[in-house]
């Protein structure tokens, strides 16, 4: 017997913001599905399996909050900042796209709101549909809430068997009016059978930012021997929160390369949701997470192994200290049909106090028999040889613990194909730890 | 250089070392010899500080101070080596990174100026010439999927950088071939001086062929139980370890 719901204090908000905003014609029918589903969700207390280690309260700061002003614009000495990449910039500023600090978008690539008839016919087949091909267990109430305010976003629409030329870096700034706003982002990546693109989204605070909310969706199709280059990089201010999703399906023969890097905030929420939905897919996912202070840091991930001879490969490794804490849930779930199917998932935790906390749990779900599959997840300390072996050399104990911390994510980050995105990151993180010796 | 007096030390509440002495002079070679469990490990251990070996009594004194009032890395700043015999991996470090911190630590503390990133490059290349690792070892993480022999060889490696003044080889040999061997003794005798001063550690005579000492010590029971020159090396090789259990007693 279902209780009726009783909608959260923020939920109301959610519902009434939905209501101030209006929205190209073609998106009311995913808007009004998405109020409905949002309205309808029980909201999650620490009962619920999907949010039990993570508390919705810095969300939950954000039931008086209204929409962004129209005119909030990008801080340039924040955009300069950012890593050299020779990439298509597209710019958000608390949600809203800025034109002026944006290049000329490529073929290919438009905004929702710029749509034309074609690609109303893309969104019309895949908006929302790759977000919902999901386990109703893991479905996150966020995604309802995106598809409920969804008044604009992008569309990279890549034809058959061709290249989008440069990489797309989208950029979402908040600001300093964030904390009273909140922030819609949406994405949908569409590629043909043979297509390629390469992807980065980089979320980050101005410098006076303080709190923000962003929720955001990203939705990818890799068509049938299509290749996705795809980079989520998390590094707002601490006092910000996030909830996002990435959803990815994989045709016939595509291969996916993921890396995404969070740094800990109020509260941030991720979740991964790939399916491989036809034979031959490949994925590779490589995360990292850090969290210092107080701040929260949580990864939701789950592979759906539906057909055979399929390879997923995993590796997510955190380092937490002082009173952080790091959420990691990594599903695999290998289905009846998918036979030979190969999947790694590993996860690795570094704890540098003795008040920080990890919660991780890696869940693999068999039901093929001829399949090769494993996962591991530790959580742990420095290595105390490891230490002995630099002292010994000289090396003082905290440039030690830096060296060896450093070095437990920098064998991530080797594997991000961006070099000037690798090369900005590595400075950014030993200088983090760096500053903790 | 060292003096060690009556050094009594135990790991995990067992007594490994009993009363160990040995006066190593400058510029002398001394290889301490002996049986499985003997202690020579523990030696090595204990003197360059390592957690979870606790010394008892005794004193050791290294270039006149006090060596236990020092902290692992001040005693490597000092000048002590010591050359593992299971060398450390550490994916994610490279080992040029670690090489530079190592040298720098060293030189800061005899008042000299860190080397420019080009000259370090420069020197790092020429010595892992001179051990014959070759420079791509330099970018991989440190001893990361090295072989046994590059392992010993970056140790070598590390001593011909640092330019320590005790050098402690602990069973370097084990697990070398010929070629390596030799390449590791080069590395010794190069750096004999006359000054620097080396405790080689080892099973087996056939290291001591190549790196010839002054001095050959017997470890036995976590005490010298017996000391000579090169000869006694042979004698031991020709007679393994049995036959000291008499004069031991």
């Amino acid at each position: 017997m279902t209780q009726p719901v009783q909608p959260s204090d923020f939920q109301k908000r959610a519902l009434t913001l939905a209501q101030q905003r209006s929205a190209p014609a073609f998106l009311q029918t995913v808007r009004q599905q998405g109020l409905d589903e949002f309205g309808q969700i029980q909201w999650p207390g620490r009962k619920t399996e999907m949010w039990k280690y993570t508390t919705l309260r810095p969300v939950e700061a954000f039931a008086n909050a209204g929409w962004p002003a129209d005119d909030v614009a990008a801080d340039g000495k924040q955009l300069a900042s950012l890593p050299e990449l020779d990439a298509t910039r597209l710019v958000f500023v608390d949600g809203l796209f800025d034109g002026a600090a944006s290049d000329e978008l490529p073929d290919g690539v438009r905004l929702f709101s710029q749509a034309d008839e074609a690609a109303r016919v893309v969104l019309d087949q895949y908006l929302v549909k790759i977000a919902k091909d999901i386990d109703p267990s893991r479905r996150n109430l966020f995604a309802a809430l995106n598809d409920a305010w969804l008044t604009d976003g992008v569309l990279v629409y890549v034809p058959k068997n061709a290249t989008l030329e440069k990489p797309l870096y989208v950029v979402h700034l908040s600001t300093a009016q964030a904390a009273e706003r909140v922030a819609n982002q949406r994405l949908l990546v569409v590629l043909e059978q043979g297509a390629s693109a390469d992807l980065i989204e980089h979320y980050l605070s101005a410098d006076d930012a303080s709190a923000s909310f962003v929720n955001t969706l990203t939705e990818i199709h890799v068509g049938d021997n299509a290749r996705l280059s795809h980079t989520r990089l998390n590094l707002e201010h601490e006092a910000s929160s996030h909830v996002g999703a990435v959803h990815i399906n994989l045709q016939r023969s595509a291969v996916a390369n993921g890396f995404t890097l969070a740094e800990g905030g109020e509260l941030k929420r991720l979740d991964y949701q790939i399916n491989h939905c036809g034979e031959g897919a490949e994925l590779n996912l490589n995360g990292l997470y850090l969290g210092r202070h107080q701040q929260h840091v949580d990864y939701h991930t789950t592979i759906e192994h539906r057909v055979p001879n399929c390879t997923s490969q995993e590796v997510f490794r955190g380092i937490v200290g002082d009173k952080a804490k790091a959420v990691f849930n990594g599903r695999i779930h290998i289905h009846q049909d998918a036979q030979k199917t190969l999947a790694e998932l590993n996860n690795r935790n570094l704890l540098t106090s003795n008040t920080a906390e990890v919660d991780t749990k890696p869940e693999l779900e068999i039901y093929a028999d001829d399949v090769r599959c494993a996962h591991g997840a530790t959580i742990s300390q420095l290595d105390e040889t490891a230490l002995y072996y630099l002292q010994s050399r000289g090396i003082e104990l905290p440039q030690a613990r830096m060296m060896l911390s450093y070095g437990f994510i920098n064998e991530v980050l080797e594997t991000l194909p961006h070099e000037g995105i690798r090369t900005a990151l590595q400075k950014r993180l030993r200088q983090r730890f760096v500053e903790e010796i | 250089m060292l003096q060690i007096k009556e050094l009594v030390a135990e790991i995990d509440g067992k007594q490994i070392l009993n009363g160990l002495n040995l006066t190593i002079g400058d510029g002398e070679v001394h290889a301490i010899m002996g049986p499985n469990g003997a202690g020579k490990s523990t030696l090595g251990n204990v003197l360059t500080g390592r957690d979870g070996y606790e010394v008892k009594s005794g004193e050791v004194l290294f270039n006149g101070k006090n060596l236990f009032d020092l902290e692992i890395e001040e005693r490597a700043r000092e000048g002590m080596f010591l050359a593992f015999q299971y060398p450390v991996e550490i994916p994610g470090v490279s080992n040029m990174e670690f090489l530079k911190a190592s040298l720098d630590a060293r030189r800061k503390h005899q008042g000299l100026e860190e080397l420019s990133s080009f000259d370090f490059m420069k020197l790092a290349r020429e010595t892992s010439a001179k051990v014959s690792l070759d420079a791509a070892f330099l970018k991989r993480g440190v001893n990361e999927g090295f072989s046994g022999g590059e392992k010993k060889r970056n140790e070598i490696l590390q001593m011909m950088l640092l330019e320590p003044q005790l050098c402690i080889l602990d069973e370097t040999d084990s697990g070398l071939d010929i070629d390596a061997l030799q390449v590791v003794a080069n590395g010794v005798n190069a750096m004999r001086d006359g000054k620097r001063s080396f405790i080689v550690v080892t099973h087996y005579q056939r290291l001591l062929d190549y790196i010839v000492p002054d001095h050959v010590h017997v470890l036995a029971g976590g005490k010298i139980v017996k000391s000579g020159d090169k000869e006694l090396a042979k004698e031991l090789e020709a007679k393994g370890y049995g036959w000291l259990e008499g004069e031991v007693a």
